[in-house]
């Protein structure tokens, strides 16, 4: 047997010599492709961070408002976009869940015939439409046709066409996710139909739906082209969603990039606090703020991803 | 508590496949029955159409009757939900809900029909039922714990107890051993006997030994041919099966000539 074993093994060892060699390319391969995906958002995310922490700490960011602050004042702060936004992301994820959730459940559960099919493709339609689209048919429907004024709540409902179609997905798979003999074990026990789906299903799917949902916020959160077209900026705080305009940070951000020139094209010298003249360009904290606006963005959508992952990590689903 | 099935003329049919034709026969109250034969003969559809989980599936249908105690289960009028609150079934993968307790899951049934029940009762309930699927010992100090943190076979005992909660007067049981492991399985054996005093049981099993342990009365069911619909053979004594059957068909299959 020795006589045998042992040619055999230097054989494999000659075999394996060019497999060693291709496993490591191609583990070199994967780390390489890895880092270069995480490169522009490691950038990113330094550039944001580095550009806007200036802003984010100075005193009174998150309290105060833009009212009567202009780009060469000190101080001021987001309160007023952090407010329009969080309005704006709320009312409208109250519009979405509940439309979602039970689309989710109409399909995964009731559906098999054509009304199914047809609303799967409408799903997949509205999945593709672009943002400024959404945006549009708001514009045309509320704004042009029943001559609303512009007001975040018209932002609210385009991103309810955003995010339908985003949480009607996620929750989709997640009740696939749900075995068919929990269904069928609670059908055995007597238990009708819309109350194993109520008692049984969604509880089951609950972590991974909420998990979905909370993406879906984050995901227009950071939405722009529906506030540019249907919401007006303020630097005043507005919390009233229906009337008058509101700020939100995506709108803070581009008001900031309206003024990142101002400085420059004003005279060769402005006043100090003292009302003294002083040479040179007038102070422009235009690009502080809107980098720490955009600092300010990013955060409150990865403290929501944070929550959907901490969320996730309670899944009950064990089979 | 337990009554009488009987089955006439069914045709089930997945769409428009006739899956299973003409069976007819009768179950006694109180004893075990065993449904053998090969994979794909139409056994286990059988055993759904007794409880009407059958239709539970898209575009499966059934023609004929189930009589329960001479009650037709498919009459018009009769709500599934109402067939399956009578007659209870325990499915061959243990199947406890995760996101309950051990506790809540037994009285999953009782809850979700019938809504509010005093703490009491379903405590009586809980104990009266995992001590019926010889669970009780075993679990009595963690009846708040998950499910799905037992066993498999513990958990294939939940999902017993969790089926006699509500009472039913017939209970099926889908290969119940099948995922489990032979100590498990003895212990779920032992339990049919105890618990054929009190239901009818009916059992599919592919494991003969098993059908000739615990069944009182053997059904064999085979295709009639590839690609037609399955039948039922024969049935009779367990005994008569396992020894001296009446069709060549039947011999063949429990003497391992085919299947």
């Amino acid at each position: 047997m020795t006589t045998i074993s042992a040619p055999s093994l230097l054989s494999a060892k000659k075999g394996s010599g060019s497999r060693k060699f291709k496993n490591s390319l191609a583990t070199v391969l994967v780390y390489l492709a890895f880092g270069i995906a995480l490169v522009p958002l490691v950038w990113l995310l330094y550039t944001v961070i580095d550009r806007g922490w200036k802003a984010v700490t100075s005193a009174g960011w998150f309290t105060d408002t833009q009212r009567g602050v202009t780009f060469s004042d000190k101080g001021g702060g987001v309160w007023h976009a952090i407010l329009g936004t969080l309005e704006e992301v709320a009312f409208c994820a109250v519009i979405s869940v509940p439309i979602a959730i039970l689309v989710a459940i109409y399909l995964v559960e009731y559906g098999g015939g054509w009304l199914a099919r047809v609303t799967t493709f409408m799903v997949d339609i509205l999945t593709g439409v672009p943002s400024i689209v959404a945006a549009l048919f708001i514009y045309a429907v509320f704004l042009a046709t029943f001559n609303g004024q512009f007001a975040g709540v018209y932002a609210s409902l385009a991103l309810v066409l955003l995010m339908v179609p985003v949480i009607v997905r996620t929750s989709e798979e997640m009740l696939k996710l749900v075995p068919n003999e929990l269904r069928e074990a609670s059908y055995a026990l007597g238990v009708p139909k819309w109350k194993t789906i109520y008692r049984i299903v969604l509880p089951t799917a609950f972590t991974g739906i909420t998990t979905g949902v909370v993406l879906g916020i984050a995901r227009v959160a950071g939405e722009t082209a529906p506030l540019l077209v249907l919401v007006k900026y303020t630097p005043n705080l507005n919390g009233n969603l229906f009337s008058g305009f509101q700020a939100s940070l995506p709108l803070m951000i581009k008001e900031q990039v309206n003024n990142l020139n101002q400085a420059n094209s004003g005279t060769a010298y402005h006043l100090d606090a003292n009302g003294n003249r002083v040479a040179g360009a007038v102070a422009n904290y235009a690009p502080d703020r809107m980098w720490g606006a955009a600092l300010t963005l990013i955060a409150i959508v990865m403290i929501l991803n944070l929550i959907a992952r901490f969320v996730g990590r309670f899944n009950k689903v064990t089979q | 508590m337990a009554k009488r099935i009987d089955a006439k003329d069914l045709n089930i049919y997945y769409g428009k496949f006739l899956a299973v034709s003409d069976v007819n026969f009768t179950i006694a109250p109180r004893s075990v029955t065993a449904f053998i034969g090969p994979s794909g003969c139409g056994k286990s559809t059988v055993l759904r159409t007794l409880n009407r989980m059958h239709e539970v599936i898209a575009g499966a249908t059934v023609q004929g009757d189930v009589l329960l105690d001479g009650d037709n289960i498919y009459g018009s009028g009769v709500d599934p939900v109402d067939v399956r609150r009578t007659i209870g079934m325990v499915f061959q993968r243990p199947n406890p809900f995760p996101t309950m307790s051990i506790y809540d899951n037994v009285v999953a049934g009782l809850k979700l029909q019938n809504g509010r029940i005093k703490k009491a009762e379903l405590d009586n309930v809980v104990e009266r039922s995992l001590k019926g699927a010889n669970l009780w010992e075993e679990v009595k100090d963690r009846l708040g714990k998950p499910g799905a943190g037992l066993s498999g076979g513990q958990q294939q005992r939940l999902c017993i107890a969790r089926a006699i909660a509500v009472e039913p007067q017939v209970l099926l049981m889908d290969e119940p051993c099948s995922a489990l492991d032979p100590i498990s399985t003895l212990a779920i054996e032992d339990l049919m006997q105890t618990l054929k005093e009190k239901y009818t049981i009916v059992i599919v099993t592919h494991n003969m030994q098993q059908a000739a342990r615990v069944a009182s009365k053997t059904a064999f069911f085979n295709l009639q041919a590839v690609g037609k619909p399955g039948q039922l053979v024969e049935m009779d004594d367990t005994e008569k099966i396992f020894s001296n059957p009446s069709d060549q068909r039947t011999e063949d299959y429990i003497s391992g000539r085919f299947g």
